[in-house]
């Protein structure tokens, strides 16, 4: 048994090391002087902030992380909003087609999101909305899968709290209000999760939809640094650390909440 | 009586009035932003058609699509993408499962589980830029490597190396998501299943694969698919590590990276728009098979 559980530790640690060891050597690396990147060991005493005030002071590195939270921030109130009135218009309203409305939304989800790439540019560019804020976030404010997931949390709350809400004499907004958004505080935090991190890790729509440098979100505008200036190898990885620490920030301080979501959404 | 019925007549209207209005911003959103224009990718799949000269589509019928099964780069994607999923998925299934077994069965289990999803969190673009350092003819790994007397590849510019190196990249961002959903299915089993086995002499590797594995059946399906169709849709790293080229010597062109190029680099949004559709059958044939699976289970 004790054997045991020493194997099962030494595998753990080391899968975890693994893991781990790209992120370290991306900070220690971006933390070099130049001559240094290739060397195995620089002593701590070289080690400086400078390709961080490199890449913001000469790129616009402070411009695109400012747009990836514009679009990010953006497009997650929207889906809270538009996702969560529609779970619960399925979940505890009676109106003719409600059947045949959830099952296009869910057929929808079948569909690969690459089929509209020439679509959804075609609409944009008539509307002259490439390269602008509104062409980033306006076509993505609705996901189904999180209808779903909203329909379904909202199935599973009792009956009782309309009959209270009637009770109290509660319109229809006042009893999703009062009653029924205090009570789906998880549900909000997994959409909020869920929908932040893809936006934030956007890379497919964003590079198909900014043409302006000025426009592009902190992984377009990582992808365009590194192919211009892949023999600086502490910038690149200061510009990684930039992209990626904030949702490593995310991530540590709701990582319950993650794993909930992960877990619900795995179990379809 | 009749005051009754009224009231209910009256509550059914409010109803379905009120769900149609709390309904609609996602109407509104699943008919412009999504209806409409898979409707029109299917439409213009059929034209000869660009975006910067359509006073000129031509109607080519199936041309599009029967063109795609004899342009050799679609099938070198096809090809590539193909592998890299056969590839991925099961090891990374594999893996997944083992380290849950693993993770499930010591202390400290949040701390793992953080770290293994830690990838998962992490940008694709980040992660392709940190490995693609990792793998530089003069890094980290070949450093390691030297240290055993192997002198290592120049991963990404080698057709033979590239795809590889991208799939070994695939299974380490990913495996901490799948094996979270498999804890999640180990912690859904009850005790009592177990306690049975054990009366009946099960131990060990037997109680593992006897009871374990098969009561996870429906999880790995799951994680099948999923691994599945997100294999197939492949494009972030490809498109940061071959600069958008799928190179060298198409080695990682993969489908979307193949559709994106043909319809915003060539614009042959036509052509691409039937590509997307191929993608489409392909992802919707392992989705019904896997609903086969799992329909045959109940």
């Amino acid at each position: 048994m004790k054997k045991n559980q020493v194997a099962l530790y030494t595998v753990a640690i080391f899968y975890s090391i693994l893991t781990l060891i790209p992120y370290v050597w991306s900070i220690y690396t971006s933390l070099k002087p130049t001559s240094e990147v290739f060397h195995m060991w620089t002593p701590l005493s070289k080690l400086s902030f400078s390709s961080y005030r490199y890449i913001l002071g000469n790129f616009p590195f402070g411009r695109w992380l400012l747009n990836s939270m514009i679009v990010a921030v953006i497009v997650t109130i929207g889906n809270l909003i538009v996702n969560t009135l529609a779970g619960y218009a399925f979940a505890r309203f009676k109106f003719p087609l409600r059947g045949v409305l959830f099952y296009v939304f869910l057929a929808t989800m079948m569909i690969p999101g690459q089929v509209l790439l020439v679509p959804i540019y075609m609409l944009l560019a008539n509307l002259g909305w490439i390269n602008t804020y509104q062409g980033l976030t306006i076509p993505f404010l609705m996901s189904p899968f999180m209808i779903f997931l909203a329909r379904q949390f909202f199935l599973g709350l009792p009956k009782e709290l309309e009959e209270a809400a009637e009770v109290d004499g509660l319109g229809k907004w006042g009893t999703f209000f009062k009653i029924f958004l205090p009570l789906s505080r998880p549900l909000m935090a997994t959409q909020v999760i869920f929908t932040f991190q893809g936006n934030w890790n956007a890379f497919l729509w964003p590079v198909l939809l900014t043409t302006g440098q000025h426009m592009y979100t902190l992984p377009v505008g990582l992808n365009s640094f590194y192919g211009q200036y892949n023999a600086y190898w502490n910038s690149v990885l200061a510009g990684v650390i930039m992209l990626t620490l904030p949702m490593i920030l995310i991530f540590l301080i709701f990582q319950k909440q993650f794993v909930k979501g992960i877990s619900t959404t795995g179990i379809k | 009586m009749g005051n009754r019925h009224k009231f209910f007549q009256r509550n059914t209207f409010d109803q379905a009035m009120a769900g149609y209005l709390f309904l609609l911003p996602a109407l509104v959103a699943l008919a412009v932003f999504l209806i409409g224009p898979i409707f029109y990718a299917f439409y213009i799949s059929f034209f000869q058609f660009s975006f910067l000269d359509p006073g000129n589509a031509k109607f080519v019928g199936f041309s599009n699509y029967l063109h795609l099964f004899r342009d050799p780069e679609f099938l070198r994607a096809l090809w590539n993408t193909s592998l890299y999923s056969i590839c991925v998925v099961p090891i990374q299934t594999a893996l997944a499962l083992f380290l849950a077994l693993i993770v499930n069965n010591i202390r400290g289990k949040t701390f793992f589980r953080v770290a293994y999803y830690l990838p998962t969190v992490t940008s694709t673009v980040a992660v392709s830029v940190i490995f693609i350092f990792i793998f530089e003819p003069a890094g980290i790994l070949n450093q390691l490597l030297l240290h055993f007397g192997i002198h290592g590849p120049n991963y990404f510019n080698s057709p033979t190396f590239a795809l590889p190196a991208i799939m070994a990249m695939a299974v380490w961002s990913s495996v901490g998501q799948f094996m979270i959903i498999y804890l999640a299915g180990l912690q859904d089993i009850s005790e009592e299943i177990y306690e049975a086995a054990k009366l009946d002499g099960a131990k060990g590797w037997r109680l593992l694969w006897y009871i374990t594995v098969p009561l996870l059946r429906r999880t790995t399906f799951l994680n099948i698919v999923m691994s599945m169709i997100g294999t197939f849709q492949v494009f972030d790293q490809v498109y940061v590590i071959s600069g958008g080229t799928g190179g060298p010597l198409n080695a990682t062109l993969s489908v979307v990276l193949d559709l994106f190029n043909k319809g915003f680099k060539t614009m042959q949004m036509g052509y691409a728009s039937a590509m997307a559709f191929i993608l489409f059958v392909i992802i919707l044939l392992l989705t019904l098979i896997q609903n086969y699976f799992l329909g045959r289970e109940e």
